[in-house]
Formats: C-alpha cells, sequence, structure tokens
C-alpha cells in the first residue's frame, strides 16, 4: 500500500506491507534509526515518537495509519549545529548511558514540556513511567527534564 | 605547559552523547546491506524433549524464503558453545550445541533457522516448520535436578554439573564447642539483565577473499572470533569482529552464544548478508540468566559476637547447559560468602544443578548479589538472638585493615588463593552510618508513623575488578596532528570513550580536543584484546592506553630530535602540538607525523583486587497496602582514583535502581 506522511518537516512517500509497523517503516524504510525497538509491543518506550503532537509509540502503530500525519522523531528535534535545551540538559545531567532508551525518552520529554512546561516532578515521574531505561536508574533523566522546563516557558506553543 | 592529570577525576560530559542525543548512535539493527537476508530462529516449545522429526518443506516452499537450516545442514555433532571462563573438563558433556540435535532441555532452544528476503516472511515461515517432539518430564527445580529421576544428558548419570568447595581454616573444628551455633536457608530467584536493546547479528562472507565479517558483536570480541575460526574451520585473521554501539550489557551480552556461530555459519551457507535481531520474548528465553540459589549455611559464634566459623552448601540451579560464563555466579556464591568479614573457617561447598530452564551466566556482580543477601540476612538474625547491635555485630568482624592482606577461601577444584588486599572497611561503615543518619533513623526501626512502618538495613561487601590477564591499546598521531586511540576494552554503553579519552588526553598532556576519537572492540583495532567483564575496563583498558601513550610520546620525541638536532630526552611535547628541544627549537606534531606514528601498549595484570563498600536502606511499609516507600539508600563504595565522577554516579545509582 502507499501511505504519504510527513516526517521532520520532508514529505515521505513509500510503498509498505499493511502490516508494517510505523517504527519498522521509519527505521528500515526511511532508514530513521534513531528510533529504536526494544520491545515491540508498547512496554519500553524506546520507540516514541511525536504523531501531530502527542507522544505515541510507533511499534504500536502501522505505517499505514500514519497517513496525512505530521511526524517527528529524534532526528528531527535538533538540526546539525547545536544540542536543543532538553538535549543539552540530559547530556549535563548525566540522563543517558548506553543511549538506547534515550530517543523515546527525550521525544516523550519534549511532548511534555510542549504541552506542559510548568510540570512538576511528579507529573515527569508519570509521564516518563512509561518509558524504561535499565542503565540510569531514572533520577538523572527525571533532573534533566525540571531543568529544560526553563526553555519551553519561552517557546511555550511554539514547539510541535 | 598544561598541568598534567587535569582531565582524570574531572567531571566531563561524555563525548558519546552527542551522537546518542540527536539519534545518530549506529546500533547493530541499523545496518543496512545489499542483498540481505534476514534470519529468524525456531525455538523449542517444550522444556525437556526429544526430537522425533523436522519437517521443514513448506517453510522452504514460501515465497521469499531463501534457506531451512537444521542440525543436520550444518553436520553432526554440531559445534558446542565453549566455555570462556573456568574451561574444567567436568564441563564438556554439557556444553550446548549451537542448534539442537536430538533433544531440546529448555524453552528457546535453537532447532531451526530461516532465512529470507524479509524479517516478516522469515517469521512466517517459522510457523511452517513442523516439530515432533518426544516430551519428557521436565527437570525444574532443586529437589527434582538432584534427585536424578530425570537426567538432562544420559550419558552424565548425574545432573550435578559439578561442585566447587571454598575452604579456610578448619571449620569442624571451631564448630565443636561453638558456644552459639544457627543454622538457616535462603533462597534468591532468577534474575536477567535486560538490556534495552536486544542482541544482533550481521554476517558478511566474502568468497572471493575467503573473509567473514560480523557486526554486533560485543564484550568479549577476541574470545568470541577464536571461537568462530575453531568452529567455521577459517584462520583467525579471515575474521572481524565488529563493536557497534551497544544498548546495555550487565554481563549478559556479548558472550557467546549459540547465535554468534549460526548466523555467521549461515552467512556462508548462503553466500549472502545475513542480519538477525531477537524479538523481546526471544531474548526473554535466550539470553544468560542468573542467580537462582538456594543455601542451608550454619555459622559458628562467641556469646559476643565474634565468628568462629561459616559451614554449609550452596545450590546454584545453572539451566540446561553449561555456557561461556556460566560457572562464574557459583564459584563466587563458594569463594565471597565471607565478604568483607574475617570468618577464619570456612568449609562451604556449592552445587551446580542442571534443570531444564535457561542456561545461566554473569549478571552484574555474579555470585555476590546471592551471597552478600544469605550472609547479610544471617548476621540480622544472629545478632538478634545473641542480643547485640546488627551495625556492632559487623564491626566486630570486619577485617581490620592490621589483618591485610586477608586470606579468603580457597576454591577447589581450582586452588585458587585470594586476598583481601586492602582497605580500611571501619571507616566505610562508619561513613555509611553516617550518611543515612543510622543513630537517628535506627529508633524508627519497627514503629508506625502515620500508618507506616518504618525499617532500615545494612549489608555490606567485597566487590572483584581488574581482571587479567590483559589489555593492549595503540594510539596513532595522525598525519594531522591529532590522535586516535585504539583499545581492546569494548564499550558495553558504559561512557568509555569518554574515560578513555580523559586518560589519553592526561597522559598524552594534550587537550582532549586532540584526541580524534576513542575506538574499541573491533578485533582490528589492536593485536589481541580481552574486552569489558568483571569491572575491568578503566583498570586494563586504561592502563593499556597510559602504556601506549608512553611509548607513542617516547617516539615522537626520538622523531623530534632528529629534526631539531638533539637528543630524544631533551625534547618536551606542548599541548599535544609541538614539540620542543631544551634550546628552544619546536616542530609542530603534524609536520613530524608524516604518515603517521604508531605505538602500542599492554597491561598485564595477575592479582586479583577487591573494592569493597555499604549500602543502607530505610524504607517506610504502608501494612495495609503492602506499597514499600524508600525514604533514603545510601551506597559508600572505595572507587580508588575516579576517572570521571559523573560516570561513576550514574553507574553506581543504575546498578542499585537495577
Amino acid at each position: 500500500m502507499q501511505v504519504r506522511f510527513e516526517v521532520n518537516g520532508k514529505t515521505a512517500e513509500v510503498e509498505v506491507e499493511p502490516r508494517l509497523s510505523l517504527a519498522d517503516c521509519l527505521r528500515h524504510q526511511l532508514r530513521l534509526t534513531g528510533t529504536h525497538v526494544g520491545c515491540e509491543h508498547g512496554v519500553c518506550g524506546a520507540c516514541t515518537i511525536i504523531v501531530d503532537g502527542a507522544a505515541v509509540r510507533s511499534c504500536l502503530m502501522l505505517a499505514v495509519q500514519a497517513e496525512g500525519s505530521k511526524i517527528m522523531t529524534v532526528e528531527g528535534l535538533s538540526n546539525d549545529g547545536e544540542l536543543t535545551p532538553l538535549q543539552k540538559s540530559f547530556r549535563k545531567h548525566h540522563a543517558l548511558q548506553c543511549g538506547f532508551c534515550t530517543p523515546g525518552m527525550l521525544t516523550t520529554a519534549h511532548a511534555l514540556l510542549s504541552e506542559e512546561p510548568d510540570c512538576d516532578a511528579a507529573r515527569v515521574r508519570e509521564v516518563l513511567s512509561g518509558n524504561l531505561c535499565r542503565c540510569t536508574g531514572y533520577i538523572s533523566i527525571v533532573e534533566a527534564v525540571l531543568d529544560a522546563r526553563a526553555a519551553y516557558k519561552k517557546h511555550a506553543g511554539a514547539s510541535s | 605547559m598544561r598541568t598534567v592529570n587535569t582531565l582524570i577525576g574531572s567531571p566531563i560530559e561524555r563525548i558519546e552523547d552527542l551522537r546518542f542525543l540527536r539519534g545518530r548512535g549506529q546500533y547493530v539493527d541499523d545496518l543496512a546491506r545489499e542483498g540481505l537476508l534476514h534470519a529468524a530462529i525456531l525455538r523449542s516449545s517444550v522444556a525437556h524433549g526429544r526430537i522425533c522429526a523436522i519437517d521443514v518443506a513448506r517453510a522452504r516452499e514460501l515465497a521469499g524464503v531463501h534457506s531451512v537450516i537444521t542440525a543436520n545442514d550444518i553436520g553432526i555433532p554440531v559445534p558446542r558453545v565453549p566455555m570462556r571462563l573456568q574451561p574444567l573438563p567436568e564441563f564438556e558433556a554439557v556444553g550446548q550445541p549451537v542448534i539442537a540435535e536430538d533433544k531440546v532441555r529448555y524453552v528457546g532452544e535453537a532447532i531451526a533457522l530461516v532465512l529470507a528476503d524479509s524479517a516478516g516472511v522469515a517469521e512466517d515461515a517459522l510457523g511452517l516448520i513442523e516439530v515432533e517432539i518426544e516430551p519428557l518430564p521436565a527437570v525444574a527445580d532443586r529437589v527434582a535436578s538432584a534427585s536424578n529421576s530425570t537426567l538432562l544428558f544420559e550419558q552424565k548419570r548425574s545432573n550435578l554439573a559439578m561442585t566447587f568447595r571454598a575452604v579456610r581454616g578448619d571449620a569442624a573444628a571451631a564448630f565443636n564447642n561453638a558456644p552459639y551455633t544457627r543454622r538457616e536457608s535462603f533462597r534468591t530467584q532468577r534474575h536477567m539483565a535486560l538490556p534495552m536493546e536486544p542482541r544482533g547479528l550481521l554476517a558478511e562472507w566474502d568468497p572471493a577473499r575467503g573473509r567473514l565479517t560480523v557486526s554486533g558483536a560485543a564484550k568479549v570480541l577476541f574470545f568470541n572470533r577464536r571461537t568462530l575460526a575453531k568452529q567455521l574451520g577459517i584462520p583467525e585473521h579471515a575474521i572481524e569482529l565488529i563493536e557497534n554501539d551497544v544498548g546495555g550489557g550487565f554481563g549478559a551480552r556479548g558472550e557467546f552464544y549459540p547465535e554468534d556461530f549460526l548466523i555467521p555459519f549461515a552467512a556462508r551457507h548462503a553466500g549472502r548478508p545475513v542480519k538477525w535481531t531477537e524479538d523481546r520474548r526471544e531474548h526473554l528465553m535466550t539470553v544468560n540468566h542468573a542467580r537462582q540459589a538456594e543455601c542451608d549455611v550454619e555459622i559458628a559464634c562467641t556469646r559476643d559476637g565474634i565468628i568462629l566459623g561459616l559451614r554449609g552448601h550452596a545450590f546454584v540451579d545453572v539451566g540446561a547447559y553449561m555456557r561461556t560464563n556460566g560457572a562464574v555466579g557459583a564459584r563466587n556464591v563458594a569463594q565471597f560468602m565471607s565478604g568483607p568479614y574475617r570468618i577464619e573457617n570456612i568449609d562451604i561447598d556449592v552445587s551446580l544443578l542442571l534443570t531444564n530452564k535457561t542456561p545461566v551466566g554473569t549478571y552484574r556482580g555474579p555470585g555476590r548479589f546471592e551471597t552478600d543477601f544469605f550472609r547479610e540476612r544471617l548476621f540480622d538474625i544472629v545478632a538478634k538472638d545473641l542480643g547485640i547491635d546488627r551495625v556492632e555485630f559487623r564491626r566486630r568482624n570486619l577485617v581490620p585493615q592490621a589483618a591485610m592482606p586477608y586470606a579468603i577461601a580457597t576454591i577447589t577444584p581450582y586452588e585458587s588463593k585470594d586476598e583481601l588486599d586492602s582497605g580500611d572497611y571501619h571507616v566505610m561503615l562508619e561513613r555509611c552510618l553516617e550518611e543515612i543518619k543510622w543513630q537517628e533513623n535506627a529508633k524508627l526501626q519497627g514503629k508506625a508513623v502515620n500508618g507506616r512502618y518504618h525499617g532500615l538495613a545494612l549489608g555490606c561487601f567485597i566487590e572483584g575488578g581488574a581482571a587479567g590477564p590483559k589489555e593492549t591499546a595503540r594510539i596513532v598521531l595522525e598525519p594531522d596532528g591529532f590522535f586516535s586511540v585504539y583499545v581492546g576494552s569494548s564499550g558495553i554503553g558504559q561512557g568509555l570513550e569518554t574515560a578513555f579519552a580523559q586518560i589519553a588526553a592526561d597522559a598524552l598532556e594534550a587537550p582532549m580536543e586532540r584526541i580524534r576519537g576513542v575506538f574499541h572492540g573491533t578485533t582490528s583495532y589492536v593485536s589481541d584484546g580481552y574486552g569489558a567483564y568483571h569491572s575491568r575496563s578503566i583498570v586494563m583498558g586504561g592502563s593499556a592506553i597510559l602504556a601506549a601513550a608512553e611509548n607513542l610520546m617516547n617516539a615522537v620525541r626520538a622523531q623530534a630530535a632528529k629534526h631539531l638536532g638533539c637528543e630524544a630526552a631533551e625534547v618536551e611535547i606542548a599541548e599535544g602540538m609541538k614539540a620542543v628541544s631544551r634550546g628552544g627549537k619546536s616542530i609542530a606534531l603534524k609536520d613530524l607525523a608524516g604518515a603517521g606514528i604508531s605505538a602500542e601498549g599492554a597491561f598485564l595484570n595477575k592479582k586479583h583486587t577487591y573494592t569493597y563498600g555499604a549500602h543502607a536502606a530505610h524504607v517506610a511499609v504502608d501494612p495495609k497496602l503492602g506499597h514499600v516507600d524508600l525514604i533514603d539508600y545510601v551506597v559508600v563504595e572505595d572507587c580508588g582514583r575516579i576517572i570521571n565522577p559523573r560516570t561513576v554516579h550514574g553507574q553506581t545509582i543504575g546498578s542499585v535502581v537495577q
């Protein structure tokens, strides 16, 4: 089947099997391998992407369901030049080790902060509870997200 | 001149993060190749059974399927997964065939491999393979295994793979007439490491050159290459194992698993690149499990709480086969039962029992997790019996600094002699108590506050590190004056590149920006390597980098001396940028480098060393809901010289939560 959607600001048109997950389509057909697949059943959150502003598990969505959507993956968060404040905050707080869960953490946090730049620690924990990390023990990830809130307040509403 | 050693000890932000945060890490499943075949593996759904028939005809006929491989296609007997550590003769009969031959012995054991044009078709084809298995009784626990009423390996005539024994002093004599003894039983359940990234391999066979390239290798690439070379009958130098970014290891990932033979074999068999990425269900069934142990242990003490002896039996459930490092946990249960305590008389044996479960291997602190719990729980019980404060009981028995080096139990059949080399265990304990405000909070022990019962706990441990025998590094001064560092250690997500760049830059007296990159793991980088396990990378790999840096600096000085018309000893290297003679003449390193100057270095270590520490927890439990609230958790550990405090802190918190 033919499917057409926008990824990181560019139009993508791909021929897919109806059973192909959006995660596999992004990774293997569009070569956007920043989106990671850790469990393939919606538990680990590593494949989280932003579809029309909402954080979505791309392993639980079929590529054909993305027809007409606007998608942002981890590759779309920053341009080549500089890390975004959220990415910088992850680095500063040592909020990643092996980096495998990191794209899902970033997209989930980006969607949260874009909507709720004033969220508190409890809210950050609640939202990130859907993303697993085996390396960090989470504390530094929560700190990094909280520390990045200021940047979203300034641009509240501007990010997708 | 730059002050030496300004990077070591600094909380440098990680180099790796720049690619990971942008989604530019490259993990093995991210790789693509022209003409790629995808592999899927049919796994046993039966814990124990005899294979009567495998019919792959329908699977072979499915459009898009290239081939189906079973044991017969490989040639019986198929290769066995070798023991990397403790390769004792007892284990030869219980090694794992890389694919099931006549029996299956755990759920998840490989029976057939399908190669197809897509991963989807390969998985579809698995459903078309018909396997007839005559079920045998499943040996599921210690009692069933020890009874030998069902045997996993008929020719071995026993489910007991082997027994380790840890002995120090004369336990029998210590227990005779001991004023106080107590016997207890403890058990720990199975765990597994569960890295976020599932395993994967991409194998490419070049028939013209007879060369094999395998991406997705991790942890112990040189050992795995030696193994693969033997099994495939091709020379080691014709195989390159490539380490990509690795999404967590924790001891389990990177060992030589059956797939580490099957996928390269399939690539040679098909004459096309073959990729396999396991799914999470497969991972749960197949990757090394760990930590399932039980013990019946007895302690003897004086009435004032001085330990006289420790004896007993432990039983480790090793699963269906002995794999590469499957004996390590059991061995450590025996040897480290005494932990950081002075126990003069020890006699503990550990039985390695085969069961119809996934084989075991190392997972973070193998054997120590189990035995630390057994020992510390026993101490709490004993202290209560004797009416001695549990902290005071530990104080009285920790090995005092004056008694070091202190010999710990000797392990047979190894006859390994180890000792607690150094440290101040009492200072460590007091620091931990202080940090968790033990004195103040211990008053809450067992009391209900706002409907929640408070409890505190304390445990001390030792931790081995810096396993030998060797690590190798090579540093190249590139033609443009930058340095590239190559090392046999492996990255498993722990931040190796940053820590090694800190060490290299300090050793080369250069700013960190002059380090072009730290390249690790891959077998073509250095002549020999040992990889990442047993908390060894910083000590072994870092020291090899120091040696290589010294050799390189000497080579650069010698080269500079020719240009500057002086003795090599008179040359100083400034900021890793230029060589300066005593007379003040200088030459930029990039002008010296020519086509590049390279030097290797190695670090050898035979001695086992042990660090030590204590953990303390303060929890509150809601008796109605059973909810446990972690109020505080403190870890104190002697880290030696810290290279990067940020990564040490991150690793410690991560491991506690894990």
